[in-house]
């Protein structure tokens, strides 16, 4: 069982996420994280999904996703030179003094921005990989992390390499 | 200026559709105004259910689109049945539903359902339309997607004020497709073509499984064309019968749980597995490591999807059964051919040990009476079953000889299907005899249609084999559940009676020498008519593969007698 970035090129219609995730779920395939949203084709959207299973598991989801209509194009772009980013928000417990200081000087060593902060909370948003992410939570965790939400992740391959329509 | 329901039925025309099966209804008033003049003829049904299974009956009989029409909410919900019954058997038929006005939608308005949400899992696709304009474009589209491809089900719901709506010709878009993502391939990949052609070449027990797909298609010539010049001995799934003639030499009839022992048997031994068109369904291949164990395998498969799904394969070749089986003919060379006499004289062997058998004693057999069928046609008609062990009869014992004569419901096994099919089947093709294989407990589930067969004067010849059981079931509960026959026993019911309320004629039989008498007066008489055949109670559909055995395991196989 090895995670899975796929990357989806779809028509951007109303129902699209409705039946990508359908075909997921009546599969029963398991999705990590979804983000989805308009990209540089007009009419289009990229859907990132990150999933797990074995190889022949993963075949038959690119499979059943090409089958979709409204969907262009499908590829697994976790073997392929990529990139890949998650953008966290994490409100922690901070009450002025000593704890908020140490909370801030965290933010700092890992370049999050504080983005609010309450009488005795602040919210941090970072951006990362997620072991960069996960080493930010662990430090967070004594403080006290109130609420925490993830967009998922986003992927591009690297270099010229695109999965734009035509290509 | 037009009306969406105008634009609607022009476009259907255009589609070429003469037939549409349906049932109206408030939202769908604006189509049925439309259609009160119109010529495309409506045939009303008494349940939606049979509406879209007479339009998938209409379609495996034709090799056409099926159309059918219902109205919102309730109307549109009971096409699900029907609609997901085409989507397992890979059926194009375009189902059309009403749907309250847009600005209503989501509001639990009166019959208002979310039918592309409870349909998308069934449908191959399907589609809301939001305005008139885009009504042209969308029935290109559906008609395009249901015929094209790996055939399936496409649903358009309309709501009632896009039907009401007029527009000015020059608003309205263009029927033509705009589908970016959809393009089926039909050519075979050259090298792997040539891949299947080194394999076969080196193959000394070589068996070609033939799904629905070589009907779809219409690739049955290729395949006997091909099997004869290989001398490769061909099994069909229930999907393929009537793929290659029954009475062929090279032909092992149906494999898999119902299957014959030969063709488990050749398919087991083999060595090369030719696949066409065909899914590894788990009713075909039992437990699956021991299906074709010793075989490399050879998948062409219109869909990708379908190829390495349930059992990993050597040669996956993505196109259409024909183009690719045309294509490999193309290529053959003498020296492709392989002598195999050793293989077919085994399979002969096993054929010869292992004949289909009627069942014993003194009652009425089903088998028998599929068999008279097949002797009085002389193998032709239209075979339409419903679901159980009716349908395995008739696909076991009938003399199948051509595609698109057998017609059933076969990955999800849909009770009541067969009567509204059978209904549909005659619509296709009226010149061809249409005989309905029921069950009782499959024919109470679609009984109102006698309804529609008295007024269109269809001529379904009813054969209800009649046990007072709801026979597979009561037939896995014998086996499995030792004869704990939970709730399957069916009280008597006098069909001859129910179809002389509806103004069909009918009669009952229930010795072996009434069979034949029975059967010539239905197809001489003009119209619909039932016999209701009293079989015996406790009759099984042997050979059998228990779930979760290996096909070779074939159980209960009646003493072997004379194979007439």
């Amino acid at each position: 069982m090895k995670q899975h970035i796929i990357s989806v090129l779809v028509e951007n219609r109303s129902g699209v996420l409705t039946r990508v995730s359908g075909l997921f779920s009546r599969r029963g395939f398991n999705i990590e994280s979804l983000a989805v949203g308009t990209c540089e084709a007009p009419g289009m959207s990229r859907i990132t999904i990150v999933a797990c299973g074995d190889d022949a598991h993963i075949e038959q989801v690119k499979k059943q996703l090409n089958k979709l209509i409204e969907v262009i194009k499908v590829i697994d772009i976790t073997e392929r030179s990529h990139v890949e980013r998650e953008l966290v928000l994490i409100k922690v417990n901070a009450e002025p003094g000593k704890t908020r200081s140490e909370v801030m000087q965290i933010a700092d060593i890992f370049r999050a921005k504080i983005i609010d902060v309450g009488q005795e909370t602040v919210v941090l948003e970072i951006t990362g990989d997620t072991e960069k992410i996960r080493a930010l939570e662990e430090l967070l965790v004594p403080y006290g992390i109130l609420e925490l939400v993830r967009t998922g992740k986003v992927a591009l391959q690297r270099g010229a390499a695109t999965i734009s329509p035509g290509k | 200026m037009k009306t969406g329901a105008r634009i609607l039925i022009d476009n259907l025309k255009e589609q070429g559709v003469d037939i549409i099966f349906g049932y109206p209804g408030g939202s769908v008033l604006p189509i049925y105004d439309e259609l009160y003049d119109a010529d495309i003829r409506h045939i009303l049904v008494r349940h939606e259910q049979a509406a879209v299974h007479a339009a998938d009956g209409y379609a495996r009989a034709s090799g056409r689109v099926g159309v059918c029409l219902s109205t919102s909410g309730p109307g549109a919900c009971n096409l699900v049945s029907g609609i997901a019954t085409a989507n397992m058997d890979s059926v194009p038929i375009v189902a059309l539903t009403g749907q309250v006005p847009t600005g209503m939608l989501g509001n639990d308005a009166f019959q208002e359902s979310d039918i592309t949400g409870i349909t998308m899992p069934v449908t191959k696709h399907n589609f809301l339309v939001n305005d008139t304009i885009r009504i042209p474009q969308v029935i290109a589209e559906a008609f395009y997607i249901a015929g094209t491809g790996r055939y399936g089900p496409v649903l358009v719901d309309l709501p009632k004020d896009v039907l009401m709506r007029s527009v000015s010709p020059e608003e309205i878009l263009p029927g033509i497709p705009d589908l970016k993502g959809y393009k089926p391939t039909y050519h075979g990949h050259p090298r792997q073509i040539k891949k299947a052609l080194d394999l076969l070449r080196e193959s000394k027990k070589p068996v070609i499984y033939a799904g629905g797909g070589i009907v779809a298609s219409g690739a049955s010539e290729a395949l006997c064309r091909f099997a004869e010049e290989m001398e490769i001995p061909v099994t069909t799934t229930m999907m393929g019968l009537g793929a290659i003639p029954s009475d062929h030499p090279l032909n092992l009839g149906m494999l898999g749980m119902h299957g014959t022992k030969f063709a488990n048997y050749a398919v087991t031994g083999c060595d090369l597995l030719f696949t066409i068109g065909a899914r590894f369904d788990d009713r075909v291949t039992g437990k699956i490591d021991e299906f074709a164990p010793g075989a490399k395998i050879i998948h062409i498969d219109i869909d990708p999807a379908e190829i390495g799904k349930n059992k990993a394969v050597d040669v996956p070749i993505v196109g259409d059964a024909k183009v690719v089986l045309d294509d490999i003919l193309e290529r053959l060379n003498p020296e492709d051919r392989v002598i195999r006499t050793a293989w077919l004289e085994e399979i002969g062997k096993w054929k010869k040990d292992h004949p289909l058998t009627c069942g014993n004693g003194g009652g009425l057999h089903p088998q028998q009476i599929i068999r008279e069928i097949s002797t009085l046609l002389d193998g032709g008609g239209i075979i339409v079953s419903e679901v159980g062990q009716n349908q395995m009869w008739a696909a076991q014992h009938y003399g199948f000889k051509k595609p698109r004569q057998w017609i059933s419901s076969g990955g999800l096994g849909t009770m009541g299907y067969g009567f509204p099919a059978a209904i549909g089947a005659w619509f296709a093709r009226p010149e061809e005899t249409i005989v309905l294989i029921a069950g009782d407990g499959s024919f109470q589930m679609n009984i109102q249609e006698l309804g529609t067969v008295a007024q269109y004067k269809v001529p379904v010849k009813m054969m209800i084999l009649n046990n007072m059981y709801l026979g597979m079931v009561r037939q896995w509960q014998e086996l499995f559940y030792e004869k704990r026959y939970s709730y399957t026993e069916l009280p008597f019911v006098d069909f001859v009676g129910i179809a002389k309320a509806y103004g069909v004629p009918g009669r009952v039989v229930e010795s072996e020498k009434d069979i034949v008498p029975a059967l010539k007066e239905s197809f001489e008489t003009d119209g619909p008519f039932l016999i209701d055949f009293r079989i015996e109670r406790e009759e099984n559909v042997f050979p059998m593969v228990p779930a979760g055995a290996a096909i070779k395991d074939m159980i209960g196989e009646h003493v072997e007698q004379e194979d007439d």
